[in-house]
């Protein structure tokens, strides 16, 4: 084994062992978080969604999980299962578009989850988890009309996007439709911090379970983020010191 | 039975993250890796397949309840059997000619469509959200655009002309957006491996169950 991949596998394990230590933790110490606008706007249009029977649309993008990307979406459909279960109860049942047949099909199996936990006598209808398009622009094109067509009143955008991310939002804020968008591509962060202001930027995309009671593993997995960048922090000083007094590196 | 379903599903997910990113670090696992991930990919083929029947299904039901906007799932379901007719039969050239003449045609007119929405969207920005932060962002968008494209009519004015805003440009495009992109890659990593880590410890199932 190489050194880096040593490395990287303790990096690994030491985390896999801080989140499962800040897990136990979490049971009996509440962790505070910094307030996050996108995620207290979240709450609001999802009561919205409840109270006036509209519909949620969650979009979780079209990174698939064969790719690196895949990591958004899977953030994405922790959210959409924690959000399915809170408007489920709405007259018009949430639903979930991506670009990625096995995003798509994952996407079915939450909503059918989150839909059996709420209402197990009703059936579940899996075409409320769609394959909108396989390219980016398809995709885009694809999902614009359900954001138009549906009722939708509260639109969250979490998963892989390109600056496509912009027809989106563009189409839900014609619509009036509440906004929340994350994105795990740099030049979409770009567009969503022009587009809407619900966005959330950079690793805020992986906070979403945590922020809405996901549970003691996603809370525990904030922090083991927080101290991670903390040791990154520290070692990147430690770099330029030890480089600024001459040591070789 | 639903909940035995359940943690079967998450011993078979977990056991399969387990011995995948073990491959990466032990070379006696590579092979077996290797032999998970051409599975994966089987499976993705077949998902494709699940994904195209979900696409019909929707418009098809779309279509049947005249659904508002109907019109546009009756010619999804038109394109979309036509396609899968010629690729069937065989016509290449067919199929290149619907790729080529229509399907890229209208993807870059989408794209010429998003430019259009992201100068609306920078309007829309600085009459709602007139703040310090969305300024500096405009400005250095503007900054950065205008030291890329070389504008005649500037020529001889000093900073504007005569070659420093291309350096300055360059200096905010090189430097300064790279080091903000390099914080943000990452702290996305680190929520890459925190997810990871959530879905092998069973906490996040994406594949059913509690």
């Amino acid at each position: 084994m190489t050194s880096t991949a040593l490395v990287a596998l303790l990096i690994i394990v030491i985390s896999g062992l801080m989140m499962a230590g800040f897990a136990v933790l979490a049971r009996r110490t509440k962790f505070v978080f910094r307030e996050i606008n996108a995620f207290k706007s979240i709450r609001r249009s999802v009561s919205m969604v409840v109270e006036d029977g509209s519909r949620l649309h969650v979009s979780l993008g079209r990174g698939s999980l064969l790719a690196p990307f895949g990591a958004a979406a899977l953030a994405g459909l922790a959210m959409l299962r924690r959000l399915a279960e809170i408007t489920s109860t709405s007259d018009r049942p949430p639903f979930a578009t991506s670009g990625d047949p096995l995003i798509n099909l994952l996407a079915q199996e939450t909503l059918g989850a989150a839909h059996d936990v709420v209402q197990p006598e009703k059936p579940f209808d899996p075409n409320y988890g769609r394959l909108t398009g396989l390219t980016p622009f398809s995709y885009a094109a694809g999902a614009l009309p359900y954001i138009r067509e549906d009722e939708v009143s509260t639109n969250v955008l979490i998963g892989n996007y390109g600056v496509e991310i912009a027809l989106l939002t563009e189409a839900s804020e014609r619509e009036g439709a509440a906004i929340i968008a994350a994105s795990d591509n740099l030049p979409a962060q770009a567009v969503l911090y022009a587009a809407t202001p619900g966005s959330l930027i950079g690793e805020e995309l992986f906070a979403a379970g945590a922020y809405h009671q996901g549970g003691d593993f996603h809370t525990a997995s904030l922090v083991v983020q927080d101290v991670l960048r903390w040791i990154l922090i520290i070692v990147i000083l430690a770099g330029i010191i030890l480089k600024l007094v001459g040591v070789p590196l | 039975m639903k909940r035995v379903a359940s943690v079967f599903y998450a011993v078979i997910a977990i056991s399969v993250g387990v011995l995948v990113l073990l491959g990466y670090f032990i070379p006696q696992i590579a092979p077996f890796q290797r032999l998970l991930l051409e599975w994966a990919v089987i499976l993705s083929g077949f998902a494709l397949l699940v994904g195209l029947g979900n696409l019909f299904s929707v418009h098809f039901a779309r279509v049947r309840a005249r659904q508002k906007g109907y019109l546009y799932s009756l010619v999804t379901l038109v394109s979309m059997l036509s396609v899968l007719f010629l690729g069937v039969a065989g016509i290449e050239s067919a199929t290149n000619f619907v790729v080529n003449a229509i399907v890229v045609p209208v993807e870059i007119s989408l794209m010429a469509v998003l430019a259009v929405t992201l100068v609306y969207a920078s309007i829309r920005l600085l009459r709602d959200r007139l703040d310090l932060k969305s300024i500096f962002f405009i400005l250095t968008a503007l900054f950065v655009l205008a030291g890329m494209v070389s504008l005649p009519f500037l020529a001889g004015i000093p900073i504007l002309g005569d070659g420093t805003l291309p350096v300055f440009s360059q200096i905010i495009s090189q430097v300064a957006a790279v080091g903000g992109a390099r914080g943000l890659l990452i702290g996305i990593a680190l929520g890459t491996l925190t997810t990871g880590l959530r879905v092998l410890f069973g906490a996040d199932r994406p594949y059913g169950g509690k």
